[in-house]
């Protein structure tokens, strides 16, 4: 009989690329990703980097002085435009940082052992992102330092916050968000801040580490309770972010603006947020790994996964967006319909247009091989996915409010100079801590970097007695 | 009679390995000799040295459920208090129990008791921060966060002779076996 071929054994299902470089051990991943903070001096480029975005992050501080001085009429926001660039920029931030819990959280109960070399610094580009989501709904509520009325607590005005309001379940969300971002990183740090404490030469990195590692001693009670943990938490994070960006989409969704109202909004939003995330992600990944060297650790790998997570989430939003269009029709009604064509051709058509080309037309060449092997096309791709994400929000956003029901009551809305200074001024900002993370904590996870190393095999005949 | 504690004059002894599958094969033999004061040290987690030292399970996933439950709890009570009982507001006619709109709240309640209690009762269980501890005075224990794994047995343990029990560490093929000082 004649011997069936084993599919396993075909060479090209092993011919992925690694996820580590081969000839690694133990010592070489933890010296090689400590060395990028412990060394002495601090490469040019990093400065030079870190005083541009320091510079544009005071660009920001500016901004918010003036609009803490000046209220915000300072921004274009107008009736019946009441929400601009704030909730725009909100909502692109926010889902920016979701491709980092999806690294870290999602892929590991999957266990996609690739996500291991990028996790550590997708949940930094969480948490970062969060910091400059939550800065625009709290600016925009005009008087920040009374942001506090949102929490419920016990108040001489006898009153209690409206817990039926989409916005309440918002500030619910997105501090959940932040605090579970936070914790969860700061977990996944421990063991590699040990490391540091161990390692640093001077006294202060000593204290400074050793304080931060909590007398972390790698033992292996604490690792049997620390990976309980750390799965623990990686299903929660689960969970939690698909409700963040449910949630942001019920900010729209519960309302009855034609373009807001729709059943498709909260999947449509948690694709759209994850496709944002990975564009951010290989925009930020791409560079950082030739300047630091990492190609090691970061492989093509990495890249390709990422290529083909984006484009798989750009479809389920390209979906959206033909789904939106045909319910516009099928309803039969006619403020959908009016809205649909006002974006087709209405006065802001080129920004729809504009989306359609950098959200469903350009990815699509991540199907062609050659483009997705090619970093600099990877780089490019991320870049107009970035940018169509934002137009995405706008189009959303303003578009939908600028003319809703009544024509009396229709307008325009303009963002100003401030409205762009701010939001280039949290680019810059996240930049700003983007950079300082890179200095002084380890880009990589080193301890979870160890597990993917052949020597960490344990020899199973051996091992027993 | 006051009955005063005399510390035994060392920690322990600890053996010092350079790959993983000597130390938790050193660390099941131990285990099978009736140690149970042990511990052993690596640079990332190991389910099997685990499992060798004697941690079959943690406490971790019960205490997370309780924390989901009193966090979602809490959350729901919050608004059910709060909109019903303390500060009924009529919107649009709308019951004042309506449970379907705290539902969201009530969610990440119980995301943030449940994270809040892994994490904190992660550090609890495990005693940390807790900045000395006798064992970084064993000699390469910086390696322990790098490459090297340690395997220590407590002179608290009853089974524990000085001479003894380093006899039988060494006999398991460590690089070095000391004693760890207080």
């Amino acid at each position: 009989m004649q011997r069936l071929d084993q599919p396993h054994d075909d060479v090209r299902i092993h011919a992925t690329p690694v996820v580590i470089e081969p000839g690694h051990t133990f010592g070489s991943v933890t010296d090689k990703i400590a060395s990028i903070i412990l060394r002495k001096r601090t490469p040019f480029g990093w400065w030079v980097g870190f005083a541009l975005s320091f510079m544009i992050a005071g660009m920001l501080q500016g901004t918010i002085v003036w609009l803490v001085l000046q209220g915000i009429g300072i921004w274009g926001n107008n009736q019946p435009v009441g929400w601009g660039f704030d909730i725009i920029n909100f909502v692109w931030w926010i889902g920016i940082g979701h491709a980092g819990t999806l690294i870290s959280a999602i892929l590991l109960l999957l266990r996609q052992s690739w996500r291991t070399s990028i996790n550590r610094f997708a949940e930094a580009m969480t948490l970062f992102a969060v910091a400059c989501a939550g800065l625009f709904p709290l600016l925009h509520t005009g008087r920040p330092w009374l942001a506090y009325w949102m929490l419920p607590y016990p108040n001489t005005m006898n009153m209690w916050p409206q817990f039926r309001s989409p916005l309440m379940w918002d500030v619910f969300a997105v501090s959940t968000y932040a605090t579970v971002s936070a914790l969860f990183w700061y977990t996944g740090l421990i063991p590699d801040l040990a490391t540091l404490r161990d390692r640093a030469r001077s006294k202060v990195g000593r204290i400074i580490y050793g304080m931060a590692a909590l007398g972390w001693r790698g033992s292996a009670r604490h690792w049997a309770r620390y990976e309980a943990t750390y799965l623990l938490l990686a299903g929660l994070s689960t969970p939690l972010v698909l409700s963040v960006h449910t949630i942001v989409s019920f900010d729209f969704a519960i309302g009855i603006i034609p373009g807001w109202h729709a059943t498709i909004f909260p999947p449509y939003f948690v694709a759209g947020a994850i496709y944002a995330g990975f564009a951010m992600v290989l925009t930020l990944v791409i560079p950082l790994r030739k300047f630091y060297g990492l190609e090691d650790f970061i492989t093509d790998r990495h890249l390709r996964n990422s290529a083909k997570v984006m484009l798989a989430t750009g479809l389920i939003v390209a979906y959206g967006y033909m789904m939106e269009t045909f319910m516009a029709w099928y309803s039969a009604n006619t403020y959908e319909e009016f809205m649909m064509r006002n974006r087709f051709v209405g006065p802001y058509a080129f920004f729809y247009w504009a989306l359609i080309v950098c959200n469903v037309i350009v990815p699509q060449l991540i199907w062609v091989r050659s483009v997705r092997h090619s970093n600099v096309w990877l780089f490019v791709i991320a870049m107009f996915v970035n940018v169509g994400m934002w137009l995405e929000r706008f189009v959303i956003i303003p578009i939908s409010l600028h003319r809703d029901f009544l024509p009396s009551s229709w307008g325009f809305y303009r963002p100003t100079l401030f409205d762009y200074s701010m939001f280039f001024g949290t680019i810059g900002f996240f930049f700003f801590l983007m950079f300082l993370f890179l200095r002084f904590l380890p880009v990589i996870s080193i301890f979870e970097m160890r597990t993917l190393v052949p020597e960490a095999e344990i020899k199973k005949g051996e091992a027993k007695v | 009679m006051l009955k005063r504690k005399v510390l035994p004059p060392t920690y322990g002894l600890i053996a010092e390995f350079d790959n993983p599958t000597d130390v938790v094969r050193a660390a099941h033999r131990v285990y099978e000799e009736g140690y149970r004061r042990i511990d052993a040290y690596s640079p990332y987690p190991i389910e099997a040295l685990s499992e060798a030292v004697g941690v079959h399970r943690t406490k971790m996933p019960l205490l997370v459920m309780m924390g989901g439950i009193i966090g979602g709890l809490a959350g729901y009570l919050l608004q059910y208090y709060t909109l019903v009982i303390d500060y009924p507001l009529n919107v649009g006619g709308k019951p004042f129990h309506s449970w379907p709109a705290f539902v969201p709240i009530t969610f990440e309640c119980i995301i943030l008791g449940a994270s809040l209690t892994a994490v904190f009762g992660m550090l609890a269980l495990n005693n940390l921060p807790e900045p000395y501890h006798p064992v970084f005075n064993a000699p390469n224990f910086a390696l322990a966060s790098r490459d090297r794994f340690f395997l220590l047995v407590e002179s608290a343990d009853p089974k524990f002779d000085r001479d003894r029990t380093a006899e039988f560490l060494r006999s398991l093929g460590p690089r070095e076996v000391t004693d760890v000082e207080h």
